[in-house]
């Protein structure tokens, strides 16, 4: 191979870009991506980037001295690839040819519709999304969150340290039931009245209000929640439009084997954008979450550099954390399937819980609050009784 | 400054002791029987590696992955980019000892402002 691309320059690329070189590979490597940063992290963005306990510079996730040899093509956006000329297609017009292709263009926040052109109205994806929203928090106010998955519970409590008035609506009866089922979801959400947030469920939102500046949610019962700021966090999807008629198989994102393969020889996908057969589960799983941006282009590229003649090896269960409102909460495993959920450890009352979930009796996922050395122990084991 | 952790008998291997002294640091006993001590704070954030998962001679960091080597302190991958510190450690009569590094120790900001701040 004489000229990889990478194709989306934040985690899951960069990843990429590690691993070919780690891996041997001594050829031309260019890394495409349509923000004009660096590749930086993201999770911070709704913690303390938001909080602005962290700044720009804390965000690289490149060393300082760190030199890929790669050419980085950075402010433009691929928008094709040609199957017969194995090229990508960039906006500006330009045309990379490439013997071997990492997919990596994660994920974009989902907005609502019509409440575009609507000032104070926020969704969080993107430094350039923190940057605006944290500015706009400083002023302080009424906020809105839509949405209670983790993204916007992770915006509530920071918002709520900031000193803001804080509702969240969601539209399930349970936050967080489909990520932890429902009872955990139940448990972690709990986090939002202890400290004083409201939180209204099993309510949809019909639309927002408002001249120029957004002044209120509405709801689809008919309230109306007066807001000075709205965070929409209503979930992301796979950022995969560019390859429409490429003859990649889109099927929520870039659908691929148990190492990233795509069917297309020499294309491989990996981070929020690829929909990657998780052995385990035996169905096809699309995972937004850090560990698995970090870990799995490992497993993708050695596929590629192979020509796909590797057997996939078994990931470890997918894995991911979440701080809210002081407590560290850690998740292995699928929730999806377990019949029962047990407390191992700790107290639900103190929202601090090392909580076994188990189809048959076997673990199938763990969650942990405030339980660090525990729920490690428990992630290890699932590994193991899994792989 | 070399300071007892505890006895090498109620150390199992693949088990971690930490130190609670400031910074913490932790004695790691590997599953092939080697003993290491590295600063128990991750760099990236506050997180006691001693909680970590501990595989060969590399410790993962029970939040966000990243990989310290026992033998030499390096980080293998983000989201932490600086190394801990590591120690010497010494057996005496069936009792671990550490004897602390003297170089300053790289401890993620939110710890290291709360340290300074608690010595102001
Ligand atoms: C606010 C926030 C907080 C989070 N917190 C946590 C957390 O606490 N724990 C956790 O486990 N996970 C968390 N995550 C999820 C985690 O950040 C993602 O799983 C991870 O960023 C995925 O990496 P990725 O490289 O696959 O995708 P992304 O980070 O989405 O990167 C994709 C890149 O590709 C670029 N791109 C898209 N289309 C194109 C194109 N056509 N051409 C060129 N470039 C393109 C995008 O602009 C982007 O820079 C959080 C995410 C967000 C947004
Ligand atoms: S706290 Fe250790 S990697 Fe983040």
């Amino acid at each position: 191979m004489r000229t990889v691309a990478v194709v989306g320059a934040s985690l899951a690329g960069l990843s990429a870009a590690r691993s070919l070189r780690k891996q041997g590979y001594d050829g031309r490597l260019v890394v495409i991506g349509d923000e004009l940063h660096r590749p930086y992290d993201r999770p911070p963005l709704s913690k303390e980037f938001l909080a602005g306990t962290l700044g720009e510079a804390d965000l690289a996730l490149e060393a300082h001295d760190e030199d890929l040899g790669a050419e980085w093509l950075l402010g433009t956006r691929a928008t094709g690839l040609d199957r017969t000329d194995r090229a990508v297609r960039l906006a500006d017009g330009r045309e990379v040819r490439v013997d071997g292709l990492v997919i990596a263009t994660g994920a974009a926040a989902r907005r609502l519709p019509g409440a575009d052109g609507l000032a104070g109205v926020h969704v969080l994806r993107t430094l350039d999304d923190a940057r605006a929203l944290r500015d706009e928090l400083a002023r302080g106010g009424r906020l809105v969150v839509i949405g209670g998955g983790f993204i916007g519970a992770e915006v509530a409590s920071t918002a709520y340290a900031l000193g803001l008035d804080v509702t969240v609506v969601e539209v399930a009866p349970t936050p967080l039931a489909g990520p932890l089922g429902a009872t955990m979801g139940g448990i972690v959400s709990g986090l939002h009245a202890d400290h004083g947030v409201r939180l209204l469920c099993g309510v949809g939102v019909k639309g927002l209000s408002g001249e120029r500046y957004v002044d209120a949610v509405l709801l689809e019962d008919g309230r109306s929640i007066p807001a000075d700021i709205v965070v929409v966090g209503v979930g992301a999807r796979p950022c995969v439009e560019w390859l429409e008629g490429s003859g990649v198989e889109l099927d929520n994102g870039v659908k691929c084997g148990a190492d990233g393969r795509t069917g297309l020889a020499g294309v491989v996908a990996v981070g929020d954008c690829a929909n990657w057969y998780d052995p385990r589960a035996g169905a096809h799983r699309r995972v937004e979450h850090w560990t698995g941006a970090r870990e799995r282009p490992d497993a993708a590229v050695a596929t590629l550099l192979a020509g796909g003649a590797v057997a996939p090896g078994v990931p470890r269960p997918p894995y991911f954390w979440s701080d809210q409102y002081g407590v560290r909460i850690q998740f292995a495993g699928h929730a999806a399937g377990a019949d029962s959920v047990t407390v191992e450890e700790g107290a639900v009352d103190d929202r601090n819980v090392l909580a076994v979930y188990r189809r048959a009796g076997d673990p199938v996922a763990v969650l942990g609050m405030n339980q660090p050395r525990l729920f490690t122990r428990w992630r290890k084991q699932l590994a193991a009784a899994t792989s | 400054m070399k300071i007892p952790a505890c006895r090498l008998a109620d150390l199992p291997r693949g088990e971690a002791f930490r130190l609670d002294i400031d910074p913490p640091v932790s004695v790691f006993h590997t599953d092939d029987g080697e003993l290491f001590a590295i600063d128990d704070t991750c760099t990236h954030q506050d997180a006691s590696l001693a909680d970590g998962w501990l595989e060969g001679c590399e410790v993962e960091c029970p939040l966000h992955a990243s990989k310290f080597d026992l033998r030499t302190g390096a980080v293998d991958a983000p989201p932490a980019k600086l190394p801990v510190r590591t120690h010497e450690v010494v057996v005496e009569d069936g009792m671990i000892h550490v004897r602390v590094s003297t170089d300053a120790p790289n401890l993620p900001p939110c710890v290291a402002s709360r340290l300074a701040g608690g010595s102001a």
